[in-house]
């Protein structure tokens, strides 16, 4: 349909998709001028003078961040903690949600868990606590600590358990009478049903897990056993804050940092997560939608 | 009725590992919370150390810092929600208003982006911009002649640069889900308007507002839990020494408390009570999102 747009129209039409250009430009500009400072030179970055665009063009900082082995095991200590963890979620977490999908009828025990569960999704004993238990099984230092703790979000496992229930019950009866048992059903019939849901948690999971850094941070005496963020952590925020007592003092940590190398390191540690999310957004788009709105 | 029970044998099955990761990781910490009521000594445990009933909580309102730090965690978080409600709404509505699909889609998946990155990176970069030679003080002295500020260092500005973030950084995400409500109302409302004459604001304000309504209020609700998350990682990662005073919050001193004085029972009381006020925040809203907005967790 051709619409008759009038000159105002054409005009207001005209402002907001500048507007819109203006504010894709704010999101934006933090990651083009930390890319541009990253390839430019020292002497340039220190002085405020890049914007968006690298001064004196170089790839000098990347060829230093190759000689770091520390960014590369930490690298790789992130690597497999998300491989490790999304697989056995994806696993445990669809194991939790059919049983949780079935009605009261079927599984007498559903709502004990189903309130467990939702108990210790709104409740929990808080940092010092979970600290003290952890040191308490022995975990300090040990790589199960990155894995363990983040393989059931409790709010995943809900969001698929939703999932699950608007599939039609007469597949699950058609599939009983053919003599399919629970385990048949969760993998030949809910997990490939499930898809959208599935990969929507994943998602979320894969960069809540690259993201997190708290838990290498306490439980990691060596950094190289550290994921990368706890590293970067390190690395380029955390100035131990009690060193820091007057304003020379921040000025002076400031001018010490080597700004293009650790602009470098920060660009590849998003990198990773840069490039998955826009494959996945239809999705999460869907899996978010599917997840708050209910019939 | 046979086949039944053992289905319910291997439900039991199924939930086994995860069950058994909650009781590990969430429910025994749990018990760890007795410790707000004692006085923790490290070669007794938590179990074996001696009971002194308040006092951790005594000795905590007695310090200002208690104060503050909960009036800190309250101001930061509600001016987070408030701001950071009210872009996602504008900005939904002007996308809607695009009528390029590709350009559309472009700028969802560009203002999604900050959203996906981690607040220690993040905080990486804006502390480059705002120091003292950063390209903030550059660009203001360029433009303006202004002498540097140490936007990081400064309460005012500390608190600006939080919370401008944070909107910054939530803002595309937030927009999901009244994208979502706005692809549910009826077109041929729109069909229906124009024929009657309806301008450009007109449908906006009789159509397409009320059509996201129920999101707003179900938002609005469900964010009412957050009153005591300003934001631990996000903080952590950009404040100091000179900020504590306005910017100190109930996460970030728990940790410091605990993890760097080693006063295990005065962070395990602050948690608890965090715990506490969180828990009926999160029930209530829960409560308020059902009756009002019909949303039920499952």
């Amino acid at each position: 349909m051709v619409r008759n747009a009038t000159w105002g129209t054409k005009v207001a039409d005209g402002a907001l998709i500048a507007f819109m250009v203006l504010i894709s430009l704010t999101c934006f500009f933090p990651l083009l001028h930390n890319l541009a400072i990253s390839f430019s030179s020292p002497a340039k970055a220190t002085g405020g003078f890049v914007t968006i665009f690298p001064q004196d063009f170089t790839f000098a900082s990347y060829e230093k961040l190759f000689e770091d082995s520390t960014f590369f095991r930490t690298f790789f200590v992130s690597v497999e903690r998300v491989v490790l963890t999304t697989i056995l979620s994806f696993f445990v977490s669809l194991l939790m949600a059919y049983p949780l999908s079935r009605t009261n009828r079927d599984f007498a025990l559903r709502n004990v868990y189903m309130w467990l569960l939702v108990f210790v999704m709104m409740f929990n004993g808080g940092l010092i606590p979970f600290y003290l238990i952890v040191k308490q099984m022995g975990l300090m230092n040990s790589f199960w600590v990155l894995v363990l703790p983040m393989i059931v979000n409790v709010f995943n496992v809900i969001l698929i358990v939703n999932y699950f229930r608007g599939i039609p019950k007469e597949l699950d009866e058609c599939a009983s009478m053919d003599g399919a048992g629970p385990w048949y059903k969760v993998f030949r019939i809910y997990m490939p049903l499930a898809m959208p849901v599935l990969a929507t948690t994943t998602l979320f999971l894969i960069v809540n897990i690259w993201n997190e850094f708290m838990t290498g941070m306490i439980f990691m005496r060596n950094i190289e056993d550290a994921p990368l963020q706890t590293y970067m952590q390190q690395l380029v925020v955390r100035i131990d804050p009690n060193l820091l007592k007057t304003v020379d003092d921040v000025k002076r940590m400031a001018s010490v940092s080597d700004k293009t190398l650790s602009a470098a390191k920060i660009f590849v540690s998003m990198l990773p997560i840069m490039l998955l999310y826009p494959f996945l957004q239809r999705y999460f788009i869907s899996g978010i939608t599917l997840g708050s709105v209910k019939e | 009725m046979i086949r039944r029970w053992s289905e319910q044998v291997h439900y039991n099955l199924m939930l086994l590992p995860g069950i058994v990761l909650v009781l590990l990781f969430s429910v025994w910490p749990m018990g760890g919370i007795i410790l707000a009521f004692k006085d923790f000594s490290p070669t007794k445990g938590i179990w074996g150390s001696s009971w002194v009933g308040w006092e951790n909580y005594e000795l905590l309102f007695d310090t200002p810092v208690a104060m503050q730090v909960f009036t800190n965690t309250v101001v930061i978080a509600l001016m987070k929600m408030t701001i950071g409600f009210v872009v996602p709404i504008v900005f939904a509505l002007m996308l809607n208003e695009l009528r390029i699909r590709w350009f559309k889609r472009t700028m969802q998946t560009i203002v999604y982006l900050p959203h996906f990155l981690s607040w220690v990176l993040i905080a990486g970069i804006l502390r480059d911009m705002f120091a003292i030679d950063g390209i903030v003080n550059e660009w203001l002295h360029s433009q303006f002649g202004l002498e540097p500020t140490m936007f990081l260092a400064e309460h005012f500005w500390f608190r600006t640069i939080i919370i401008g973030s944070d909107v910054w950084k939530e803002f595309g995400f937030g927009t999901i889900v009244y994208l979502a409500a706005l692809t549910a109302i009826n077109p041929s409302l729109y069909e229906a308007a124009e024929i009657d004459g309806a301008s450009r604001m007109k449908k906006l304000r009789y159509i397409t507002l009320p059509g996201i309504v129920p999101m707003i209020v179900l938002v609005g609700t469900l964010s009412m839990q957050n009153v005591l998350n300003a934001g631990f990682d996000q903080i952590f990662n950009l404040y100091n020494t000179l900020v504590y005073d306005s910017s100190d919050i109930i996460d970030t001193y728990v940790y410091r408390a605990g993890l760097e004085e080693g006063r295990f029972e005065i962070a395990t009381a602050v948690g608890l009570l965090k715990s506490a006020i969180s828990f009926v925040l999160v029930v209530s809203s829960y409560a308020l999102a059902s009756r009002f907005a019909n949303y039920r967790i499952f």
